[in-house]
């Protein structure tokens, strides 16, 4: 079943076209690897699913149902969210604060914000032992956990994931990529936007390759590693 | 030493009122980026309101009750009428709407009620001083330094405790993420004007009870006052703004008391000129706004 249908999007910011007729679908359940080199649209694509990029043109549809012309915080309350590129933590604000306001989609995530706090304490203990330290002092895998903490504290149907991987080092890009494989098992169908290909490949079930705007592969995750053609991809968009 | 704290309590007094204002001028500012012109024009309507409740022979205790309502209801109707239609457009766009929003209250003011001040008769009580060992405070004085604590916990506290109370701080760092956590963006604007005019009116009736009238411009010159000890704080930082309100009433009480005679005309001329000096060394302001890093 169809989670998320994107079709033909364009995405415009004045005269420069980001996004240029882009269609993807997620299945409930999946973990789509959304890849392409610096530039290619991947944030513009997932921003404007969000309603945080000016869209120009083409639909978007999440649970069947179209969102185009949705605000951000309406789309939040049907289940979809993203962890945006660059972590963006709150960073005057406490650990336990910046989980608290992720709840505060609505009423009934608010009574339950203690009971999924401590949750995500379980998941990620690091976090435990720095519930009131301000976020701004979080080292920046600290951070990046927290960011994703927070997302799952509004408990999305699908995570939209923004290079999750963006500067930490390899040790933590393989636990968050582990905790990533882990949300599927939690029911959570993720898009994953990503420049570290073979880690991303490793957990996806598909992906689509993003270059200047178009999509120019798509396919399964043995098939695009298979196909080679990847690197050409990369390069071509530079 | 009585000299010396009488002076300081008046500056406290003083100050508390820059920092009111100052403070609902930041909070606008912190989760919109608009300097809100109209600040002033918020204090004249709660000024309106207490004359118009008192003509009405309401008990004076109502009147004020009614002077602040007004501020609070009408900060949010401006939000909702004339900021919302022009919130994505450039900051300019924002500041020029301000400008208008204050020019037609002003104007307004001053063909429907007068373009003269009109009495509000304060209570004898409120006249009298305390006295506290050989020490004579106002009555007044202490009840402004009394009332601006209460409102600095009462907002601290619900900046601190409640889920709209994080919200707020939240987007004063980034209103994009904000709102990905599901939180209201209207919701939180309507909250920041709420909170904008109640101060706002609070401080109204403090500077009315030092007054004693209101007229077409009464906000103005307070207002202008407070924006001085928004941007000496930091502009768009709350605590900034405080700090920023009480040194300002430091630095005016300080020269009222201490400048020659003679030298008195200058004193808002010296007073900016250790402003700009202050922001000379600290060109962020005192307490300058924390931003997320990015
Ligand atoms: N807010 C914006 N205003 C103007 N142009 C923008 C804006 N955001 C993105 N762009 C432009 O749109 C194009 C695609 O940017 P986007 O951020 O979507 O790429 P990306 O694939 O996420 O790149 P990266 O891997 O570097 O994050 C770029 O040319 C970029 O300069
Ligand atoms: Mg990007």
């Amino acid at each position: 079943m169809t989670l998320l249908a994107i079709k033909d999007l364009v995405v415009r910011y004045g005269a420069i076209q980001a996004v240029r007729g882009v269609s993807l679908s997620v299945g409930k359940g999946e973990i789509i690897a959304l890849l392409g080199a610096n530039g290619a649209g991947k944030s513009s694509v997932l921003n404007a699913c969000m309603g945080l990029a000016p869209k120009a043109g083409g639909s978007i549809a999440f649970d069947g149902v179209p969102i185009e012309r949705e605000t951000t915080e309406a789309i939040v309350r049907r289940g979809m969210t993203l962890t945006p590129e660059g972590r963006r933590v709150f960073a005057a604000l406490s650990v336990l604060e910046n989980l608290e306001i992720g709840a505060a989609a609505s009423a009934e995530l608010r009574r339950r914000g203690r009971e999924n706090r401590e949750a995500m304490f379980e998941l990620f203990p690091r976090l435990a032992e720095r519930r009131q330290q301000l976020a701004g002092t979080l080292s920046g895998g600290e951070q990046q956990m927290l960011a994703i903490a927070r997302s799952l504290m509004s408990q999305p149907t699908l995570l939209l994931l923004d290079e999750p991987s963006l500067g930490l080092a390899p040790n933590i890009v393989d636990q968050i990529f582990d905790l990533i494989a882990s949300l599927k098992t939690r029911g959570i169908t993720v898009l994953l936007v990503e420049q570290n290909v073979e880690l991303s490949l490793d957990i996806a079930d598909r992906a689509y390759v993003l270059a200047g705007g178009d999509v120019v592969m798509a396919g399964s995750a043995q098939e695009l590693r298979a196909s080679g053609g990847l690197e050409r991809a990369y390069l071509g968009a530079a | 030493m009585d000299f010396l704290v009488q002076q300081f309590v008046n500056a406290l007094a003083l100050g508390g009122t820059y920092a009111l204002l100052g403070l609902g001028l930041a909070v606008v500012f912190s989760v919109l980026g608009l300097i809100n012109f109209a600040h002033g024009e918020l204090m004249t309507l709660t000024g309106y309101g207490i004359f118009y409740a008192l003509f009405l022979g309401l008990p004076f205790p109502v009147a004020l009750l009614i002077g602040v309502t007004l501020a609070t209801v009408s900060a949010m109707l401006m939000e909702r009428i004339a900021f919302r239609p022009v919130r994505n457009s450039s900051p300019t766009t924002m500041l020029l709407t301000s400008f208008a929003v204050s020019t037609i209250l002003h104007i307004l003011f001053q063909n429907l009620i007068s373009a003269r001040p009109k009495a509000i008769p304060i209570p004898d009580a409120l006249a009298g001083a305390v006295t506290i060992g050989t020490l004579q405070i106002g009555a007044i004085q202490l009840i402004s330094i009394v009332v601006t604590a209460l409102s600095l916990l009462g907002l601290t506290l619900f900046l601190k405790r409640s889920m709209l109370g994080i919200a707020m701080r939240a987007a004063a760092e980034d209103f994009n993420v904000t709102r990905l956590m599901g939180v209201n963006a209207n919701m939180v604007i309507s909250t920041a004007f709420a909170i904008s005019g109640l101060l706002a009116g609070v401080a109204g009736i403090l500077w009315l009870f030092q007054r004693g009238s209101v007229d077409p411009l009464m906000g103005f010159l307070p207002v202008l006052k407070a924006f001085i000890a928004v941007v000496l704080g930091g502009l768009g930082s709350l605590s900034g703004a405080v700090v920023g309100g009480f040194l300002l009433g430091f630095i005016e009480i300080a020269l009222r008391a201490y400048l020659p005679d003679d030298a008195l005309a200058y004193r808002d001329a010296i007073s900016l000129t250790l402003v700009i000096a202050v922001l000379f060394f600290y060109p962020q302001g005192l307490v300058p706004r924390r931003e997320s890093v990015r």
